[in-house]
């Protein structure tokens, strides 16, 4: 469903902030895999993300989703494949606009926008449904702004956005990672669950080892811009946070492995 | 005795206040959709609403239908924020500087299309849409009622526009960018669509108040921008409260126009030295932008932060 080939990135080419991110990272899913990402700060796990998505090019190499070559698209061209839930729950929703018109904008992901009305009737009701599922009240709050809603409520609803048409790949990136622990777990509940009924290609960071052992049918795990461990099946159902950390130190060396985003529960 | 008899004549002055307020309305509410909507400042309009004076007039002295003159003067304005938009979004450059360098740019070629630095137009020997001549008639052609007119219907059509899926993708796009483009919206084309439409406004604008005062000038849109940002922030403060509704806050704009130029006129009426106008106009804008900054910066109240147990609606 999606491969990522030889795909480099180094940001600020020929200035003293010179930073190669991604050195020939190489990754393959298939259909319907559920994968972890995990890896100290500033691995480049974004950045792959990014690179998927279209938000800079890449300086080499090539994307491909579900057999299309998307690597020369530009970001809007691909989102008609992508879904995205953002670590800032401001990113992935427009504050001014209502909860409706907010659900509409992502119904029409990868469709032409015309004359047509901007939401319909039989929309509006669907999208009441659709709400429900959520079990937040927001059902019966279809044109409140979304700036009014709180960050949990604003992911719950960036989570029902970027799923709403079935993407052939969904991203997210530390999407629970700005919420109240309680909150954090109902997202991620959710989106776990949406994931599996959809059987979505997912692609998650998390900053979280249990999480990232806990979900997902495959895990890998990032270093200076490299893929340094992937596991998946048994042999991830099997995984524990001790094997992790080992993991991490070989790869990165032992002072990097107190890094507090690979330590935090 | 003397204070008396100059407030006597504020009464007389109103309809003409009005009918410029309610004419440079329409450029107000095409600013309003780069500033508002678009969340852009686009200075081209200072530029755009003499050129759609000049094109207006010299087609009109051409022998042109001073409705398909509107339409040209709509359409060369169009143009105008074509420019800025290409330079802002395809070249790279900041909006506010983009829009400068058209407006010098503009300068230039509204002096080529008047071939002077005015041109009147005699309202007698042409079929004008609008004249201050006719402001205190009580007839169909009287100015007030026929841009009234204009403004509904201008109104009406970009309500309708921005409930299309075209319009709501050209308001995400001033929302959040990340997320427009996240969800298949060509941000840079709504930019370039959002301020070419404006432009297309504030045109139309300059096209009628130079038939209302009977000539063009190249100067005319001298600070429109203030103009039309001062009748923005007039009509969120007078109306903000009352006008939820989208349509509303476009008239809202309009009624702020109406008022700032029946406060203008009271102010030269009690004598005012008209030349300081410009100063006055830009010292309230700067006041009026400037609140909300210091507010949150002096006057910040501490939230509330209320926690209910397990419960996401308060995150
Ligand atoms: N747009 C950018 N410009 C310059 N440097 C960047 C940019 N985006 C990311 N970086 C740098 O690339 C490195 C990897 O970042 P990122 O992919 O965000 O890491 P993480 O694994 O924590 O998500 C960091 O050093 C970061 O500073
Ligand atoms: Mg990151």
């Amino acid at each position: 469903m999606l491969d990522i080939s030889k795909v480099y990135k180094t940001f600020n080419v020929g200035t003293v902030n010179e930073k190669r991110v991604l050195k020939n990272l190489n990754l393959h899913l298939n259909k319907g895999d559920f994968v972890t990402v995990i890896g100290g700060n500033g691995a480049g796990k974004s950045t792959m993300l990014n690179m998927v998505a279209g938000v800079y090019p890449v300086d080499s190499g090539s994307i491909t989703i579900d057999g299309i070559d998307v690597t020369k698209l530009p970001e809007h061209k691909r989102a008609q494949y992508i879904g995205r839930v953002f670590q800032d729950p401001m990113t992935g929703t427009a504050a001014t606009m209502q909860i409706e018109e907010n659900l509409a904008l992502a119904a029409r992901r990868g469709k032409p926008r015309g004359l047509k009305t901007g939401i319909s009737k039989a929309e509006r009701e669907s999208y009441r449904e659709l709400l429900k599922t959520l079990d937040l009240g927001l059902e019966d709050r279809l044109t409140s702004k979304v700036g009014l809603l709180s960050g949990g409520q604003r992911q719950a609803l960036t989570l029902l956005m970027a799923t709403m048409n079935n993407p052939k790949l969904l991203l997210l990136d530390e999407h629970t990672a700005a919420l109240d622990p309680k909150t954090a777990l109902k997202v991620l509940t959710l989106s776990a669950k949406i994931v599996e009924e959809n059987n979505l290609t997912t692609l998650m960071i998390t900053h979280n080892m249990n999480d990232a052992i806990k979900y997902g049918n495959r895990l890998i795990m990032m270093s200076n811009g490299r893929i340094v461990f992937d596991v998946s099946g048994e042999e991830k159902q099997k995984l524990t946070k001790a094997d992790l950390l080992e993991k991490f130190k070989i790869s990165a060396g032992e002072e990097l492995a107190s890094d507090r985003v690979l330590l935090s529960e | 005795m003397e204070l008396i008899s100059t407030l006597a004549k504020i009464p007389g002055a109103l309809p003409g206040a009005c009918a410029q307020g309610l004419i440079w309305g329409i450029m107000a509410i095409g600013l309003y959709f780069t500033y508002r909507i678009l969340e852009v400042s686009d200075l081209t309009v200072d530029g755009s609403f003499a050129t759609g004076g000049a094109v207006c007039i010299v087609l009109m002295l051409n022998g042109w239908n001073v409705w398909l003159a509107l339409l040209m003067a709509f359409i060369a304005g169009m143009l105008c924020g074509l420019v800025t938009g290409l330079l802002h979004t395809t070249f790279g450059i900041p909006a506010i500087l983009a829009g400068i360098l058209t407006q010098l740019a503009l300068y230039s070629i509204n002096l080529k299309i008047i071939g002077k630095s005015n041109q009147s137009i005699n309202v007698d020997k042409y079929d004008l849409l609008v004249s201050l001549r006719w402001v205190k008639k009580l007839a169909l052609n009287n100015p007030l009622l026929t841009v009234v007119v204009i403004t509904i219907v201008l109104v009406a059509l970009f309500y309708w526009f921005f409930g299309t899926e075209m319009g709501c993708s050209i308001r995400a796009t001033g929302s959040n960018l990340a997320m427009s483009r996240a969800l298949g919206i060509n941000t840079d084309r709504n930019k370039v669509l959002g301020i070419m439409v404006a432009n297309a406004l504030v045109a139309t604008s300059g096209a009628l108040l130079a038939q209302y005062q009977g000539f063009a000038d190249v100067n005319m849109g001298r600070g429109a921008i203030v103009i039309g940002l001062a009748s923005i922030i007039i009509g969120e403060a007078v109306f903000g409260k009352i006008f939820k509704n989208f349509a509303l806050k476009l008239i809202a704009v309009s009624l702020g126009a109406v008022i700032y130029y029946i406060v203008v006129q009271v102010v030269i009426t009690i004598g005012l030295d008209a030349n300081l106008l410009k100063l006055l106009s830009a010292a309230v804008v700067a006041v009026f932008l400037a609140i909300p900054h210091l507010k949150s910066k002096y006057f910040a109240k501490p939230v509330k932060v209320v926690e209910e147990e397990g419960e996401i609606e308060n995150a």
